[in-house]
């Protein structure tokens, strides 16, 4: 996977995550234009999409876009459930997630990202675990203020 | 200073912005306090501002001034520090920036920490953005992560291990040992990433493939994971729909589909395992289908069995028939990949693709057009064109030029007949006129051309179609352009395929001048109508009409136009003589290489002659005899001698050369030794020889011609009639050198087609001089009773600068006084 991008109905951007370099100026770019060119597409119309040299895969969750660029070997319909799992655990984690969730809740759903994917590809595909390291995670977080060394 | 707003807060009270510049205002204000509190240096609330940077960010606000602080979060002791840290960096900090370099001591530090969840940040954040200098520095520290027992680090490991190989691919060697144990994990996260670690290996290093294939004995392995994958009963951890991660059988075929290719034996060892997940998995969710769409990549790439092969495109079939769209595509997509090798096996679902060109997303509809195309050939022509044809009347602007290219290809490969192959290349013009490409209109033209019985009923549909549209412009220059040729045929209402239309010369012209003086012509297509309307002057009797027309153009504004005019204008006037021949129909084109075979391609009936044809008179070289010999035989002798050439070499075969050089001979050896050689031929020699000295001096009727001249040897032959019989040409050769070494040995030799006689005087001598400081000239006298084109095949030999030299060549361009 080279990118993620989350994307409202109106074209705000909701999460980022990028596992190619680019400048944020050439990033800036890349998600104007894919955001204008998914948004212009029908309901009707399938979920892949050949875009400037890249495949891309989207999946519209209520008013949420998810939307990922992968490479030309990688399975689609596989990505479409990559999609999916990561929707599950943004669910499980925020009990019935809404847009609202991850607007104000933006860095968590950056932490279960990287929990679940790492450079682009899966780390885990148990829903179980990721939860449970997101969980033990948060803990740390809240309960020491220092970790030892 | 009170403590800086909180996240949350920030985030309501950025939102409650009505306008742009309001959030823009608000935005600005928090950053002034955030980066007052940097410079503070405020360690308890650089994570929270930190955090309110980074939304910010996210909004589109320039954050830069944060970089540092987020590598001053990373080298703090506490958790949500670092958590925010390795976030920011991963959102801010790039690898083009040396900023970035900063890091890697934190994350050596912290791949090395005692909690494995800050072990898990250093190689999240390594393995997302790591450039190679970094990699290069780490690398170690991530191979001994990699070897660990705690599953949690190893799986992450692995992945940050792929991002180090794809930095740094040199590095790959030194995480092989570390990989061998990983795939005996029953972590399922480990396997995962393991397959992914092995298969980015595989796809950088041939040598790792090999290695794994034949001492790892990988393929035997993956096997096995798969087929417990399958097997085994439910688990609650890894089940999606039923199935038993999916995400990682997908990653395990990818794998062998690797190993498989170009290997017999691995492609044997998951022949079954294959065919059974093909068989057994379950269809009815998406996941499913992941799983199938995995394998019929794989079937089709490994050097699969046909059954299995089958199966695979069977498969395919049934995903074109699947109500969800996306499953379509893949379909469509995996099709076309195939449909060069297993072209019959598509072609059985020809009907299916076809459908999809109704579909309503455009990548389905792209990928149908691309397949049925791919699927046209001799037997479904007629049939898939009707589709394509309609297709091309619907579809959008963006498919309309490929499409038009695709049916013209398609219609020249496979046209079942001359008139249905215009008629589709004019439904395209009609419907899709104005997105073909170039080159169709020069194609087209050639093509009609070349159909000579088609010539009335073509230009009939084009004007006919002119009189419905003019303003699609590949269509109206084919349109004129036939006009211009085929005009007399159009009035003449000659027409034998359909209904003849009955038009007047006028009402031509007026179509014609209608498009000269249209907005909608380009002006490629006012010449186009110009030339025709001229071309017309030698076909129509309404000459003076057009004489006007072409004037009126000669102070036309654009200047091809006027061009055109004012040299026709020329052909009225000055060169009327030439203007018929000028405008004579159009002679059949060659076909230049195009796409496909032409099958239709036609000569204009008559094939070529060869040149020259087998039997003729060969010239027989003997020794030399003299010019008085002739005399000797010219007293009263019926029986015709034939003057030999001087020949210094070898005589006999060198005669049996030049019997090679014609092609075969049923002549027989046929060299008589004696200097005359009881030929059964007419005695024109008598005639010949009565009147014209050898040397004679040209005629001024028949001109001169090189009839070689290479290699600095030129050969020019001169012309005069021999009067007593004009059925004789004689031509003296006269052979100059321009290089700076003599031809010595010089010999010329020449043969002509069957229905002529050739004879062959002596030469003046047999060395060219160098330098052109004189030359070897020959009479050669040539009868011709039928008055057929003269050709002659010439054969030259002779020494330069010590070595041999051998031309052949063929004459072709005798002036036609020398033989009419």
């Amino acid at each position: 996977m080279q990118f993620m991008l989350l994307f409202s109905r109106q074209g705000k951007l909701r999460l980022q995550k990028w596992y190619v370099p680019l400048s944020d100026k050439e990033r800036k770019k890349i998600s104007r234009d894919l955001v204008q060119t998914i948004l212009a597409r029908k309901p009707k119309m399938c979920s892949f999409l050949e875009w400037r040299d890249l495949k891309i895969v989207y999946k519209r969750y209520a008013s949420l876009y998810f939307c990922c660029a992968v490479e030309d070997q990688d399975n689609e319909l596989i990505t479409l459930e990559i999609i999916h799992r990561y929707v599950e655990l943004l669910d499980k984690y925020f009990g019935s997630v809404c847009e609202l969730d991850i607007i104000f809740n933006f860095e968590k759903a950056y932490f279960i990202l990287d929990e679940f994917l790492l450079g682009g590809e899966a780390q885990e595909t148990s829903k179980k675990n990721v939860l449970k390291a997101i969980e033990q995670a948060d803990l740390l977080q809240e309960v020491c203020g220092l970790c030892p060394r | 200073m009170p403590a800086p707003i909180r996240l949350r807060e920030l985030i309501r009270t950025i939102r409650t912005a009505r306008t742009q510049a309001e959030e823009r205002e608000m935005i600005q204000k928090e950053c002034a306090a955030i980066r007052s509190s940097f410079r503070e240096e405020d360690n308890t609330y650089r994570c929270r501002n930190v955090a309110k940077l980074l939304y910010m960010h996210m909004l589109g606000y320039p954050a830069h001034f944060g970089q540092l602080e987020c590598l001053k979060l990373i080298a703090s002791q506490k958790f949500t520090d670092k958590r925010i840290g390795y976030l920011g960096a991963m959102l801010l900090l790039d690898e083009r920036q040396d900023v970035h370099l900063l890091m890697t001591n934190c994350i050596k530090n912290d791949l090395n920490h005692s909690t494995q969840y800050v072990q898990g940040l250093a190689l999240c954040t390594l393995g997302c953005m790591g450039s190679s200098e970094m990699c290069r520095d780490l690398a170690g520290e991530v191979e001994k992560l990699l070897k660990t027992s705690n599953s949690y680090l190893r799986k992450k490991a692995a992945l940050c291990a792929v991002h180090v190989i794809r930095k740094v691919p040199e590095l790959m060697e030194m995480f092989l040992p570390a990989t061998k144990n990983l795939l005996s994990e029953k972590n399922h996260g480990v396997l995962h990433t393991s397959v992914v670690l092995l298969t980015e290996m595989c796809e950088r290093s041939p040598d790792m493939l090999l290695h794994f294939r034949k001492v790892w004995l990988l393929v035997p392995q993956l096997v096995r994971i798969l087929k417990n994958l399958i097997m085994s009963g439910y688990s609650p951890e890894h089940d999606v729909s039923g199935i038993s991660d999916p995400f990682l059988q997908v990653r395990i075929l990818r794998l062998l589909r690797i190993l498989g290719r170009s290997d017999d034996d691995s492609s044997e060892a998951m022949n079954d395992i294959l065919a059974q997940v093909a068989t057994n998995t379950e269809t009815s969710k998406n996941v499913g289908n992941a799983i199938l769409y995995e394998t019929v990549l794989t079937i089709m790439d490994i050097k699969s069995e046909s059954g299995l092969r089958v199966l695979a495109i069977n498969i395919l079939g049934r995903f074109l028939l699947n109500n969800d769209k996306n499953i379509r595509y893949v379909a469509l997509t995996s099709l076309l990949k195939t449909v060069q090798t297993d072209h019959n096996a598509v072609q059985r679902h020809r009907s299916t693709i076809v459908d999809c060109l109704k579909d309503l997303d455009v990548s389905i509809k792209r990928r149908a057009m691309e397949l049925s195309f791919a699927l046209v050939n001799g037997n479904n022509i007629r049939g898939m064109m009707k589709e394509l044809l309609y297709f091309l009347d619907s579809c959008d602007p963006e498919f309309k030029a490929d499409c038009a290219s695709g049916v013209f290809l398609a219609a020249e490969k496979y046209a079942p007949s001359k008139r249905w192959h215009i008629d589709t290349i004019m439904r395209v013009l009609t419907t899709a006129g104005s997105y073909v490409r170039d080159d169709s209109v020069p194609n087209l033209i050639q093509l009609i051309t070349n159909s000579v019985e088609m010539h009335a009923y073509t230009v009939q549909r084009l004007y006919k179609a002119l009189l419905d549209d003019i303003s699609q412009q590949p269509l109206v220059q084919v349109s004129s352009w036939c006009i211009g040729e085929y005009g007399d045929l159009l009035v003449s209402g000659q027409c034998e395929e359909e209904e003849p239309i009955q038009v007047t010369e006028d009402e031509v012209l007026d179509v014609l001048e209608g498009l000269l003086v249209s907005n909608l012509s380009t002006p490629v297509t006012r010449g186009y109508s110009l030339t025709a309307i001229m071309k017309l002057s030698t076909r129509f009797s309404s000459v003076n009409r057009i004489k006007k027309v072409v004037s009126i153009y000669g102070s036309s504004i654009d200047v091809e136009l006027q061009q055109r005019a004012v040299e026709y204008n020329a052909l009225f006037k000055k060169y009327d003589h030439m203007r018929p021949a000028l405008l004579e129909r159009m002679p059949i084109m060659e076909k230049t290489a195009s796409n496909g075979p032409t099958e239709i391609m036609q000569t204009n009936g008559e094939t070529e002659p060869s040149v020259p044809d087998t039997k003729h008179l060969p010239l027989v070289t003997q020794p030399a005899n003299q010019a008085n010999d002739l005399l000797d035989l010219l007293g009263g002798n019926d029986v015709m001698p034939v003057i030999q050439t001087t020949l210094p070499t070898k005589p006999a075969s060198a005669g049996g050369e030049l019997l090679d050089l014609l092609g075969d001979l049923s002549l027989s050896g046929g060299l008589a030794p004696a200097p005359s050689v009881p030929v059964s031929q007419p005695p024109f020699l008598l005639d010949g020889l009565s009147s014209q000295p050898l040397f004679n001096d040209t005629s001024a009727a028949i001109p001169p011609m090189t009839a070689y001249s290479k290699n600095g040897l030129k050969i020019e032959f001169t012309f005069e009639r021999a009067n007593p019989n004009p059925n004789i040409a004689v031509i003296t050769i006269h052979a100059t050198n321009t290089t700076e070494a003599d031809m010595t040995e010089f010999v010329f030799q020449a043969a002509v087609p069957k229905t002529f006689q050739l004879q062959l005087l002596s030469p003046s001598s047999n060395i060219v001089p160098a330098l052109n400081q004189g030359s070897v000239t020959q009479v050669i006298r040539v009868l011709n009773p039928q008055k057929q084109q003269l050709r002659m095949r010439v054969k030259l030999t002779y020494t330069h600068k010590g070595s041999p030299v051998q031309d052949l060549a063929e004459v072709n361009n005798f002036p036609p006084q020398s033989w009419q």
